[in-house]
């Protein structure tokens, strides 16, 4: 359900002029989902503080907005290719929360088989392709997304997503550089919260990040992410010029992180002070904003605000209770999905456990294979 | 049958498989217009077209990234490193995005590229344009990796590696894309993980890869003038790993030597010897030695290169010391 601009006559007179384009229903949706995916968020923070979930887990509260704004103007089959930040991205691109979350839980009704946890969510059949843990390592992958569309003639586009410390990386000079001169259908996006960890922006680049597209030729834009329409309209628009073949375009869509880089971070510190922090949670919460402008507006009663929330807490209550009831991959798959084609010959595992080529060979060789857990 | 040499080997595997499938595109620095830094890919631009022949920027990390991105959509590109000694710069892309994307999706995205382009040493290079990356690629579960040493072997373990739904690296050797030899005509194709017995006898065997397969055929000349007869076994492909032929050599020679032109930490002989000791173990009558480059940066200077670099003499040394002939072990 994509968020078309205006259809009827009927739904013009609907809105305000500030929210021109979008009806009443619609305004109702962004709404919706933003507050989704800030309770979605919320409920992986308090699995997690039970050890419902492991390892490395970052929150794109404060975020949220870039995720409605920047995926939901997109077609179904057109890609995004994002970092480790990403739950609620793959939520806008159509995994569903409970897929979501039972991969958050390691489970095997997760979207990635509880293979990838909370930092690789993969879905093909929604054009999620992850989810990358290595700062920087989705841009060239973008770029290959992108150069396969045009390979085959597509009419598709690639939304990569960086938070604004990747654009340090060489791997993002590489690809800017490839994009432009082949003219990929590619919208490169940074998630600008002002911090890579704890490493602030501006300590880190002595240009604005405006700049740092226009060397390769690449259009820059900014926009401000925390305020949804804005963020909405103007990617329904790129995204129709990328695809008419504007090629490469480069967004800083300014954000701001309302929690710590990770689950063992505090929210401010030694980087941001508290009233950084406080002041950035009071005015620019993307659901604040469109609440609160809906309601001066007439366009939001009390009772359909707290239906739509009732409505999304109901949702993640439900992914939660979904992950949970979720079994644990079973343990003989572990070696599963390592390679796609196992050759008729040879090995493939060289621990003396693994499956396929090598476990018909562990009987050929009277069992001597197995290690010392095997 | 047709003679012709490695490079044409190489040339004519692409071309079979561009031919057959129109998602194999060939990307890489000077592969174009250049016809490749060692004209592998002659002629294919006039024939493909800069579609699917594509001069990439200097940009190693950045095109193999964007060949992983392409493969990850279905495309099956063949990425040229004009060296393997480059991709070292790529290695992110290769390990955390080629080999591992498949798991991490569990099974949704299978990445069907190849790595290719010459691994190891050349003439006086010196030490950042001589190494032999084998141990790299292999480390990492996901890949698998071929090193064919002969222009039939070029030929048909590159077109299997471009028809495998799996990252395939291809290390070829500088010093081999001159070499001559019967090629079979149309379609060919050998399987990957199948070892080629280059020379059968009983008396010691040496295992090997890639361009040391010619040494090691050497090697075993020399012993034969000596009445010692050498099993040389050319693994082909290290991963996957034809481990039924490594044991069918130590069961019937019960000496081993692996000869691999990288350095020994870690190195591919480390697995064999690995594998031999917990397989056949009781087959064995010596200690498995291992052949490999000096565990130095390559020189520069002839005589030291000479020096670092495994050859025919270091060889036969170490197959008489799993012997115990010349008074050692
Ligand atoms: C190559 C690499 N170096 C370091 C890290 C550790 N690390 C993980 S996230 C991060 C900060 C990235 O910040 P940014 O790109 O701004 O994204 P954000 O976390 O703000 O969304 C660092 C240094 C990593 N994952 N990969
Ligand atoms: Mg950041």
């Amino acid at each position: 359900m994509a968020y078309a601009t205006r259809t009827t006559e009927e739904q013009l007179n609907d809105t305000a002029p500030e929210y021109e384009g979008f009806t009443r229903e619609e305004l109702h949706g962004l709404l919706a989902e933003m507050l989704l995916y800030r309770r979605f968020e919320e409920k992986a923070e308090e699995a997690y503080a039970i050890g419902k979930i492991g390892g490395f887990c970052h929150l794109h509260i404060g975020q949220e907005g870039l995720a409605v704004g920047a995926i939901r103007p997109l077609a179904p089959d057109d890609v995004v290719i994002t970092a480790y930040r990403e739950h609620t991205q793959a939520i806008a691109k159509g995994i569903t929360p409970r897929a979501a979350m039972a991969e958050l839980y390691g489970r095997v009704d997760g979207c990635s088989g509880g293979r990838g946890g909370s930092m690789h969510l993969f879905d093909t059949s929604v054009g999620f392709l992850g989810g990358h843990g290595i700062v920087g390592g989705q841009i060239p992958l973008g770029a290959g997304v992108g150069w396969a569309i045009r390979y085959r003639g597509g009419d598709q586009i690639c939304v990569c997503f960086m938070g604004d410390a990747a654009v340090n990386q060489g791997a993002f000079l590489e690809a800017l550089n490839m994009s432009a001169i082949w003219q990929l259908p590619v919208i490169y996006v940074v998630e600008n919260n002002g911090y890579g960890m704890g490493t602030a922006f501006s300590r880190v680049s002595a240009t604005e990040m405006e700049a740092r597209s226009g060397a390769y030729g690449i259009p820059a834009h900014t926009v401000n992410g925390q305020d949804v329409i804005a963020t909405h309209r103007f990617f329904a628009d790129l995204a129709a010029k990328v695809r008419a073949g504007a090629g490469p375009q480069f967004v800083n869509a300014i954000t701001y992180r309302f929690r710590g880089h990770s689950m063992s971070d505090p929210v401010s510190g030694t980087y941001r002070s508290r009233e950084e922090v406080d002041s950035h949670v009071r005015d620019q919460d993307p659901i604040v904003i469109l609440r609160d402008g809906l309601m001066e507006r007439k366009m939001l009663t009390q009772a359909e605000l707290e239906a739509i929330d009732a409505e999304a807490r109901a949702i993640c209550e439900d992914a939660a209770d979904f992950a949970d009831a979720s079994p644990f991959p079973d343990p003989s798959t572990l070696y599963d999905h390592v390679y796609a084609e196992v050759n008729e010959r040879g090995r493939l595992f060289l621990d003396g456990r693994g499956q396929g080529a090598s476990g018909a060979d562990a009987v050929a060789h009277g069992g001597r294979r197995g290690g010392p857990n095997g | 049958m047709a003679e012709m040499t490695y490079r044409e080997a190489l040339n004519a595997a692409m071309c079979q498989e561009m031919d057959r499938d129109e998602s194999v595109f060939l990307m890489g620095e000077e592969v174009a217009e250049y016809d490749g830094a060692y004209k592998v890919s002659r002629g294919m631009l006039a024939r493909y077209g800069p579609g699917r022949v594509v001069d990439s920027p200097i940009s190693e990390l950045g095109f193999a990234g964007l060949c992983v991105g392409a493969a990850m959509t279905g495309l099956r590109p063949i990425c040229e490193f004009m060296t393997f000694n480059f991709s070292i710069l790529a290695l992110d892309q290769v390990i955390n995005g080629a080999a591992k994307m498949l798991y991490m999706s569990n099974g949704q995205i299978p990445v069907p590229i190849v790595f290719r382009g010459p691994t190891g040493a050349a003439l006086q290079l010196s030490a950042q344009h001589s190494q032999a990356c084998e141990t790299w690629y292999v480390h990492a579960p996901g890949i698998k990796l071929v090193t064919p040493a002969t222009p039939a072997d070029a030929k048909g373990l590159l077109a299997a590696a471009i028809r495998d739904d799996d990252p395939v690296a291809v290390m070829e050797g500088e010093l081999l894309y001159n070499v001559r030899g019967e090629v079979p005509d149309g379609e060919y194709v050998i399987p990957l993980g199948v070892a080629e017995l280059k020379r059968a006898g009983d008396d010691v065997s040496i295992v090997t890869h890639g361009k040391m397969v010619h040494v090691a055929l050497q090697a075993a000349r020399a012993l034969e003038r000596e009445g010692i007869e050498a099993d040389v076994l050319d693994l082909r492909s290290l991963r996957p790993l034809d481990a039924d032929a490594i044991l069918e050599t130590v069961r019937r020679t019960n000496r081993v030597v692996y000869l691999e032109e990288g350095w020994p930490f870690a190195g591919i002989g480390a697995q064999i010897v690995a594998l031999i000791q917990d397989e056949a173990f009781d087959h064995l009558d010596a200690p498995v030695l291992r052949v490999t480059q000096a565990d130095v940066p390559m020189p520069y200077a002839k005589n030291l290169e000479q020096l670092a670099k495994p050859g025919v003499r270091d060889v036969v040394e170490a197959c008489k010391r799993v012997l115990y002939m010349n008074g050692h072990g």
